[in-house]
């Protein structure tokens, strides 16, 4: 039922929400979220954001959590789109959406599609300051709470 | 690859330090766990030692499935070594 892709180009968020409510009428919400490139790092200005992932795993895990969050909540539907490679600020990086009759179910599952999918899927980035400088990103420890408020 | 070989894969700073993005090699005797092949890789030089370094942040998979320390590894098995994940 889920939607997953890993994609090089920017995805159609229109196109994805028709794709994902075309012919049903029992859908009350669609919660949504897009993630961006910000165009700075702890203070430093970034050019370019690098990702990469895990070919075959990724999208393994993301089956996963789609379905771990279609075991959690009444979903109609959800859409997991997450780009790799070279993005630049203003940049759409990550989509999600979940479709469900109520928009209670929407908006939690849409929640906890990101935190999980920021925590339990094979990416990784790697940042390019303005003054020619690469660092890859270190994971977050706010990023992990954020998970594990969704643990058991 | 033999029946007695493993697929490794090494992902973002951890590709960088070993100089490598995938690699296959036969089982080094002894090694039957993620615990022991890391301890296995560390000795095999200084792009490995310092990756694999002790209090080093690096995480695991088995066939495509996050693993422990314990998880145990056979020959035929994909590994995958990567810092922990900063996707999204």
């Amino acid at each position: 039922m889920a939607r997953v892709r890993v994609q090089t180009e920017a995805f159609d968020l229109g196109g994805e929400f028709a794709a994902l409510t075309a012919g049903r009428t029992d859908i009350g919400g669609v919660g949504c979220f897009v993630g961006t490139v910000r165009d700075s790092a702890d203070g430093r200005p970034i050019t370019a954001m690098t990702l990469e992932h895990y070919p075959g795993m990724t999208e393994r895990a993301m089956a996963a959590i789609a379905a771990q969050a279609e075991s959690r909540w009444d979903l109609l539907g959800c859409t997991l789109m997450h780009r790799i490679g070279e993005l630049h600020p203003g940049a759409p990086i990550v989509l999600v959406l979940a479709a469900a009759a109520h928009r209670q179910a929407a908006l939690d599952a849409t929640e906890f599609l990101i935190d999980w999918l920021k925590t339990r899927a094979p990416f990784w980035k790697k940042e390019r300051f303005a003054d020619g400088t690469e660092k890859w990103v270190a994971a977050r420890t706010e990023d992990d709470q954020a998970a594990a408020r969704w643990a058991g | 690859m033999s029946a007695r070989s493993l697929h490794l894969l090494y992902f973002a700073w951890l590709r960088e330090r070993v100089g490598r993005s995938e690699e296959t090699l036969d089982l080094p005797e002894g090694v039957a766990t993620v615990a022991s092949l890391t301890e296995w890789l560390r000795g095999r030089g200084d792009g490995f030692a310092a990756a694999f370094a002790p209090g080093v942040p690096v995480r695991c998979a088995v066939n495509q499935e996050f693993a422990g320390p314990d998880t145990p590894i056979a020959a035929g098995d994909e590994v995958a070594f990567f810092p922990p994940v900063t996707g999204g």
